[in-house]
């Protein structure tokens, strides 16, 4: 449909009462995605993605604003927008395990209502694609992470969607099945420019590889939005560095240096991994001492091409882990 | 509304539960071996009792239709709540076929499965206890039958989307179905010698009636322990089944939309 947008939402708010509290989980969100496009949104663990993406499928309504799939209201036409989308979780454990995997993708074909033979042609056909027909008569509560999430994958596009919503598709994943699956999304868009995806993840490799547009998510507010390469042109000015510390030490002090605007810091094999974002270089040996003085080694240092991390960095002084 | 897609939707559904009873056979031991004890303790009970011998009957088709309830407790009731941990219930929520035909599609599963186990019941009845019963009026007990089950997924339809509503208190729920249910509905004998008030509010349970008006026609010499007449509890199980379809239609569309105000019924938190 030209002039519409596959996906869309206006002043979209999402609020939750917890036990007394009022959680705000998505806060005046704006977006609009184009048909064709492999929309991402990027952003920490509880920033509000899956609260987004389940307004999205219908199975949330918004507290105020509105959110359109193909033209159609959320909260109002479901009917229209549940026979063209489908969906897939990351850590998903849907199905029946003493069903076989083509059993229970059959048994979810049938809940779109797709005529028998044709649901089991293109079983068939993205059981081969997704390098699994070794498996596809075993018990599905015999699968592995990685294999169970193939599964998810080809029980969502065999229904034969318009628009798909993966949210953390290739979390925790083992890196071949996340390779797999990336590349059969992108083919499967290509195939047809009607189709549209909406990848949540907090991986920005994922983000950066895969996307054409990208929006930011922290804390229910979308602080950026933009291809890869323009989201990183945002800290074209700012110095980004990278490096690892050992012993691990305490980086809060980081906060209140001169010049630093933000870090993030992960651990991996008993070192600190740290990412460093400074408005420009001569904060550097000034970070570097200061790890000096409080008992760390550095034991690598290098400056690269920034990151979207580092935007993210930049953007909200914390990382995306 | 999509015939077809509902169609193709409640056999979906169906599908695994008729599997599962033909695939895993555990479940013969569980639920054929074990109800089997406890009826066989209350048919030697009975038998030092020298009680009348259709009682040993009343005990084997109690032991078929609480096979039936059982699975509407546990295999309908609490359904949902495990779907939604395992987060089909989102994905069923999210596809284009009615809700409705997830329920239709369980129930007509789940009665296939049970099916399969009460045969089992019935021939150990018949071989091994030598229960013998006649068949006088069989239109009127297959119809008795048949409504009787209908009452009672409608009913396990309509606790699906309740339990979902209350929680944890769903298994207190679930309990106090079991237990004392086999007491008051007389699945051991006949629910008329509690008492009438008793009796008549025993009948909310569709198996009550549906219990008294079998053993009525199954085992005429003690039709003077019946409590209403078998075609009269025909009428009051055909009214309640459709109040029972009526309102699990109702609740599924109101938990639905609580669900998507609250966020908290129909996914699992993650
Ligand atoms: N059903 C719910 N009830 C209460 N709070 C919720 C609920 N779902 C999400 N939240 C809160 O909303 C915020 C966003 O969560 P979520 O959308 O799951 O984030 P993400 O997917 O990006 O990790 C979090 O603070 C979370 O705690
Ligand atoms: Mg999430």
């Amino acid at each position: 449909m030209p002039g519409v947008y596959s996906i869309e939402s206006r002043s979209l708010t999402r609020t939750f009462k917890s036990k007394g509290e009022v959680v705000e989980a998505l806060k005046e969100v704006d977006l609009s995605v184009r048909q064709g496009e492999l929309f991402g949104l990027l952003g920490p663990n509880g920033a509000g993605k899956t609260t987004l993406i389940k307004i999205f499928t219908t199975l949330l309504l918004p507290t105020s604003g509105y959110a359109k799939v193909a033209g159609h209201d959320v909260a109002k036409e479901v009917k229209q927008i549940r026979p063209i989308i489908n969906m897939v979780t990351g850590g998903e454990h849907s199905g029946y395990g003493l069903l076989t995997v083509r059993e229970n993708l059959w048994m979810f074909s049938q809940f779109y209502g797709i005529p028998g033979k044709v649901a089991k042609e293109r079983i068939d056909s993205l059981i081969d694609r997704m390098r699994i027909t070794h498996l596809a008569d075993r018990k599905i509560r015999t699968l592995s992470t990685g294999e169970r999430q193939r599964v998810n994958i080809i029980r969502a596009f065999m229904t034969g969607p318009k628009i798909v919503f993966l949210d953390e598709p290739t979390l925790g994943l083992d890196v071949e099945t996340s390779r797999l699956i990336r590349r059969y999304v992108k083919e499967w868009l290509e195939q047809d420019g009607e189709r549209t995806v909406l990848l949540t993840t907090h991986y920005m490799m994922e983000a950066d590889e895969l996307c054409d547009r990208i929006a930011i998510i922290n804390d229910g507010e979308i602080v950026a939005l933009g291809t890869p390469r323009e989201l990183k042109k945002r800290i074209q000015d700012e110095t980004a560095i990278g490096m690892e510390i050992s012993p691990e030490i305490d980086l809060g002090w980081l906060d209140g240096t001169k010049g630093v605007m933000g870090y993030s810091a992960k651990e991996e094999g008993g070192m600190l991994s740290a990412r460093v974002v400074m408005e420009d270089d001569s904060a550097v040996s000034d970070v570097l001492s200061g790890v000096t003085a409080r008992g760390g080694r550095i034991i690598s240092f290098y400056k690269d091409e920034p990151t979207l991390e580092d935007v993210f960095v930049k953007l909200t002084g914390r990382g995306l882990e | 509304m999509n015939i077809m897609l509902n169609l193709r939707a409640v056999r979906g559904r169906a599908y695994p539960r008729v599997i599962g009873a033909l695939r895993e056979p555990s479940w013969m031991l569980w639920e054929v071996v074990l109800p089997m004890l406890s009826i066989a303790a209350f048919i030697y009970f009975y038998r030092s009792l020298n009680a009348p011998k259709e009682f040993e009957g009343f005990v084997v088709l109690g032991g078929v239709m609480t096979t039936y309830w059982l699975n509407v407790l546990w295999g309908m009731a609490s359904q949902f709540y495990w779907e939604k941990e395992t987060g089909n219930l989102q994905l069923y929520l999210a596809a284009p076929m009615s809700k409705m035909s997830i329920l239709a599609g369980m129930a007509l599963g789940g009665i296939f499965g049970t099916t399969v186990r009460a045969v089992s019941i019935i021939f150990i009845g018949v071989f091994v206890f030598e229960i013998s019963f006649v068949i006088s009026h069989p239109f009127l007990l297959v119809a008795i039958f048949m409504v009787t089950l209908l009452a009672m997924y409608g009913m396990g339809m309509m606790f699906a989307s309740l339990y979902l509503l209350w929680g944890r208190e769903a298994w207190n729920m679930n309990a106090l179905f079991q237990e004392p249910i086999y007491f008051i509905t007389g699945q051991n004998f006949p629910v008329k010698a509690l008492g009438p008030t008793v009796a008549m509010a025993a009948s909310v349970i569709p198996l009550t009636l549906g219990l008294d008006a079998m053993r009525q026609l199954l085992f005429p010499e003690a039709a003077g322990w019946g409590f209403l007449d078998p075609m009269l509890e025909l009428g009051i199980l055909c009214v309640s089944a459709v109040i029972m379809l009526v309102m699990a239609r109702q609740l599924l569309a109101f938990m639905e939309r609580k669900g998507r105000e609250t966020g908290k019924l129909t996914m699992r938190w993650q």
